[in-house]
């Protein structure tokens, strides 16, 4: 059974448009997805799209606007907005992507045992540190005090200690050179490998496909398609969907092809399957029937005609 | 033409050295790759390429003059993160005109929307502003191109289509490309060479 499971997940924003006449915008809808205990799933989709949204539903943390729709289980258990709220820096943790998240007014120290559990804070707290290869005079500086490289180990040190059985941590990668970029992921990966269920949300799928046991790539609010790693290999036959072949070919070391055109920004701008204006298999039936999710080779795809 | 960055020092005030003794130069056409770690002054040396900072030892030439004080700089630099380089008060339209206009045809290959041009920054994804941008410093009077990270906060789809028109705009106009990338694959992908700041640079950095 899934340790983190969500099902037909709708995310709108309620907007004023001039005056008092609001509009709702769906940013995400009808998505599925699920991660189990030892595993790192990573939800792969282009910045601006909607998929950190994805990563506060889960923990509770939208803004007031926002009105969500769909279930998200924890343990098999339907999570309602008072259990997220006891849940989250329990049971649930965020690395967040940079430290604007962090009290900019309290040393990191303090921070970090605030979300400690267990009898002595400090004493996993320095712990902590130790295994992060932070050196004991940093809990005592501010976030500004930082570095790059320190700032990184902190926000994974507050997941690490709450103890968290569910850590989905928010583009955690960018901008790092190759030395960082591999310490980051070999982190995710330790914590995969001491049980925790992970969700690592990214914009680059080359880091995603280092470190990840499955992949879901989310386009236009929803995920088109949930892969094993390993699909995403030669040319791209094991996809299922053209999209995600096309992100693959895209990459400087897969030919570089451009897919073109755009996605849209909102969920409901076009008819049928989102993917469709810029497919190149599109037919009749894709205009006018969004595909529902089904189980294709040991993945998850909605393509009218993946196969 | 050729622009060349020659015996480079860089420090803030009387701190240890950034950058020291870097030549680095950059034919018309050219595209040339600058790799190394993070903190050891690939934006700096970009950013003193492009005219925004100034170097306390050497200078950049361009064709052995050096660079414009004024007017239109024939240098271009794009940012990493288009949000912080726009005018978050300034209409689409009117960002993409600041420095001159730029033609049709690389906004058109750049994908630029005509419903785009009359709205704000904060309406577009990040992946649209950036294509503002790159379109913003391809006018007719660049003949250089500093892309620092351009495409590292875009997906890969965003990133082939954004370099595929550069790379089309440089083949038409001669530009040269410095591509400052921490990205081994896109370095490989888009470079006739790559240098190493490491190996460049005698600061205290290296």
């Amino acid at each position: 059974m899934p340790v983190l499971e969500v099902n037909d997940l709708s995310v709108a924003f309620a907007q004023y448009e001039s005056g008092l006449r609001r509009k709702e915008l769906t940013v995400i809808s009808g998505l599925n997805v699920s991660v189990g205990s030892g595993e790192i799933l990573a939800v792969v989709g282009s910045s601006g799209s909607g998929k950190s949204l994805l990563a506060h539903a889960i923990l509770g943390i939208l803004p007031g606007n926002a009105r969500l729709a769909g279930t998200i289980r924890y343990r098999g258990e339907t999570l309602t907005p008072a259990r997220q709220a006891e849940l989250r820096g329990a049971e649930l943790a965020l690395v967040p992507q940079a430290v604007t998240f962090l009290d900019p007014l309290m040393r990191v120290g303090r921070q970090v045992r605030l979300a400690a559990r267990g009898s002595d804070p400090t004493a996993a707290q320095r712990a902590v540190f130790a295994r992060y290869n932070l050196p004991p005079a940093v809990e005592k500086l501010y976030p500004f005090e930082l570095s790059g490289g320190m700032a990184r180990r902190v926000l994974v040190s507050t997941a690490v200690v709450s103890g968290a059985q569910v850590v989905i941590a928010d583009e955690p990668t960018p901008g790092l050179d190759e030395a960082a970029l591999r310490e980051t992921l070999g982190f995710f990966r330790e914590m995969a490998d001491a049980g925790r269920a992970v969700m690592l949300i990214t914009h680059d799928i080359e880091a995603a496909l280092r470190v990840a046991d499955r992949i879901a790539v989310f386009y236009a609010g929803t995920t088109i398609e949930v892969a094993r790693a390993e699909d995403f290999a030669d040319t791209g036959e094991s996809l299922r969907h053209p999209y995600s072949q096309a992100l693959w070919r895209a990459l400087p070391r897969n030919g570089f092809i451009p897919l073109a055109g755009f996605q849209p920004a909102n969920c409901n701008l076009v008819a049928g399957c989102s993917f469709q204006p810029r497919c190149p298999r599109a037919a009749t039936e894709c205009a006018k029937a969004e595909p529902p999710p089904r189980v294709l080779r040991g993945g998850m795809v909605r393509c009218h005609y993946a196969s | 033409m050729r622009l060349e960055a020659c015996n480079i020092g860089y420090r803030y005030e009387q701190g240890p050295w950034v950058l020291r003794g870097v030549n680095l130069d950059l034919n018309s056409g050219e595209v040339v790759g600058l790799a190394g770690p993070s903190g050891y002054g690939k934006t700096t040396l970009g950013r003193i390429l492009a005219g925004y900072g100034q170097p306390a030892e050497g200078g950049v030439r361009l064709d052995g003059e050096p660079l414009p004080q004024t007017g239109y700089c024939p240098v271009q630099l794009i940012f990493q993160h288009p949000e912080s380089a726009v005018n978050p008060r300034w209409r689409m339209r009117d960002i993409l005109r600041e420095g001159g206009s730029p033609g049709a045809e690389v906004c058109g290959e750049l994908g630029l929307r005509p419903e785009w041009l009359g709205r704000w920054p904060n309406e577009l994804s990040g992946g649209e502003l950036q294509r503002f941008c790159v379109a913003r410093a391809l006018t007719a009077q660049t003949r250089f191109l500093i892309a620092d990270e351009m495409t590292t906060m875009l997906d890969a789809v965003t990133q082939a289509q954004i370099w595929q028109a550069v790379l089309k705009f440089s083949r038409r106009h001669e530009l040269g490309i410095l591509v400052i990338s921490h990205d081994q694959n896109l370095l490989k992908r888009l470079c006739t060479r790559v240098v190493d700041l490491v190996e460049l640079n005698r600061g205290s950095c290296s």
